[in-house]
């Protein structure tokens, strides 16, 4: 604690030497109201660079699980999907999620960033480090779209969904419950969002699926064509990048990490995040040895994925034990849903849909048993607590869904989703990127 | 001179080419290639869907050399390729009408 105490006094006189911020450091006596302020500011930043970096581990697993004639164009979107989603956020995104909200939907219009060398005490934190935490977590919702839908949309009407997604649909849902919307004011319970970041990607990612359907040969007579990843290596390290980004995920919305008190939280944030992942890959892992006598290494890495999206709706108030159980079970949810998906005939290249949507459904739900709101100053019983939860996720789903079938469906019959019969079989690297992402061959 | 194609199990390759250096087969080219023979493939699953790789990954050699040598080489492929499993592979010969040195141009039993 002293160097935090000297740190801050530092600091203080760092702020003497500029004049026009003299009378602000002088009003601002109390210096742990400053520790705080820096903290908090401190654990926005990191745990926002930790999850922008999980777009890095999207790339990876979405690299790694389609083929390698698709694996450069993939590249391409998720690079493209990052850029733009933070680009949407900054245009329309952040204002209708969290400034001035009226039950469902906040204001419309760019955010004002602050001005170089403002800061403003009473708010606990930079605005400015919270807007680019908030951004990296509409970024992830489009991340999530693109790897269901691989291999068989082009570039520039993925781009157009991933703007709507990024600047209307995420933020607009997220007002009702971040946005302090009628969803929050009912008791709804999303932590880190399982439902408001997961699940959003999930629907968006299967009305996806459905409209523009499977890729080619994939489901012919009745017959499920495998069509295995070019790179189990890379999916592997992507994984493991998303497992790291998730503690800034899970750990960073705490919010606040200026006493003693939530700094603890964020730590334990941090231990039922990881044993959330453990419990879905364990249960991955033994669960496909025992129904396919081999155990895939895919399912292992969905199962780690499915854990952490189960646990993110409640990552502090379950035990480990608990944390345990509710990332088990996303696993286990993930080992069943991905056969039962291609029996649909519904193409999730990398298994999103079972994931995200799923695990994230089942994450939101579980919240109950772990914590109950207060509502008028009276706590929720978990049965009310459930009912609220799955409101949350019927009217989140719903909207969501809906918005998205009709914008997939717009392109679909305007500019077209899918690329020619014949650019779809040669693959979208040569026939859109014109980069082949191994192009070695006979290279010497 | 005798062209040989040998197609063996991947592990093999080591003790084949072993095999081959000491009935004195001074090159050969080898390439990776997948087929099919007896041995069909295999029912795999990925992502809980059932599969059947129907290529199996097999070494291809090709060797050139004299007449004279062909029996004794592909005698010992044929020792050090086996495990008396299904999937060991197969051993072609033809006959071999010329063959060039790109360097210098020579042709014929010198080339090989």
């Amino acid at each position: 604690m002293k160097k935090i105490l000297t740190l801050s006094a530092g600091l203080v006189a760092i702020g003497m030497a500029s004049p026009a911020l003299a009378q602000e450091a002088a009003e601002v006596a109390d210096p742990s109201a400053n520790v705080a302020y820096i903290f908090n500011t401190l654990l926005f930043l990191i745990g926002g660079f930790l999850v922008m970096w999980m777009a890095a581990g999207f790339a990876m697993l979405e690299a790694g699980l389609v083929r390698s004639k698709n694996v450069s164009m993939q590249c391409l979107k998720n690079i493209s999907l990052y850029s733009l989603a933070g680009i949407m956020f900054w245009v329309t995104g952040y204002n209708l999620m969290y400034t001035d909200v009226a039950s469902w939907i906040g204001t419309f219009g760019p955010y004002g960033m602050q001005a170089v060398g403002e800061a403003d005490v009473e708010t606990g934190y930079s605005v400015a480090s919270d807007w680019f935490f908030q951004m990296v977590f509409c970024a992830t919702t489009a991340s999530i779209v693109s790897g269901t839908i691989a291999e068989r949309v082009k570039f520039w009407p993925f781009m157009i969904f991933v703007a709507v997604l990024t600047g209307f649909i995420y933020p607009i849902t997220g007002s009702w419950e971040w946005g302090t919307g009628w969803l929050d004011q009912r008791g709804f319970s999303d932590f880190a969002g399982s439902t408001l970041v997961h699940s959003v990607g999930g629907w968006a990612a299967l009305a996806g699926a459905l409209i523009i359907g499977p890729r080619m040969g994939r489901y012919v007579n009745g017959k499920i064509t495998v069509m295995p990843g070019s790179s189990i290596p890379l999916a592997t390290l992507g994984t493991f990048i998303l497992w790291l980004g998730w503690f800034g995920f899970n750990g960073a919305s705490q919010l606040a990490m200026g006493t003693i008190a939530d700094v603890s939280d964020v730590s334990k944030i941090f231990v039922n995040t990881n044993m959330a992942a453990a419990g879905g890959v364990v249960t991955a892992i033994v669960l496909t040895q025992l129904l396919y006598k081999k155990i895939d290494v895919t399912m292992a890495l969905n199962g780690a994925l499915a854990g952490l999206v189960s646990i993110t709706a409640e990552p502090l108030a379950p035990s480990v034990p608990a944390s345990i159980l509710i990332g088990s079970i996303g696993g286990l949810i993930v080992v069943f849903a991905v056969p039962l998906l291609d029996k649909l005939k519904i193409d999730d290249v990398v298994g999103a849909i079972p994931v995200h949507l799923l695990a994230g459904i089942w994450g939101t739900l579980i919240v109950a048993w772990n914590t109950q709101s207060e509502v008028d100053g009276v706590t929720l019983s978990v049965g009310s607590q459930l009912g609220v939860q799955a409101l949350g996720v019927v009217a989140i789903g719903a909207f969501t869904f809906a918005i998205s079938a009709i914008v997939w469906t717009i392109l679909k019959f305007t500019i077209g989703v899918r690329p020619s019969e014949e650019d779809e079989l040669l693959g979208m690297d040569i026939a859109e990127v014109g980069v082949e992402a191994y192009p070695e061959f006979a290279k010497g | 001179m005798k062209f040989i194609i040998a197609i063996i199990k991947p592990f093999k390759l080591d003790d084949v080419r072993d095999a081959l250096t000491e009935v004195g087969v001074a090159g050969m080219t080898v390439s990776e290639v997948k087929g099919f023979g007896r041995q069909k493939g295999q029912t795999e699953v990925y992502r809980g869907a059932e599969y059947t790789t129907n290529m199996v990954p097999k070494v291809k050699l090709e060797i050139a050399c004299d007449s004279a040598l062909a029996a004794q080489a592909v005698e010992a492929i044929q020792s050090a390729a086996g495990t008396e499993s299904i999937g060991d592979g197969k051993i072609f010969v033809m006959e071999l009408e010329n063959a060039v040195r790109i360097r210098t141009g020579e042709t014929g039993d010198t080339a090989i």
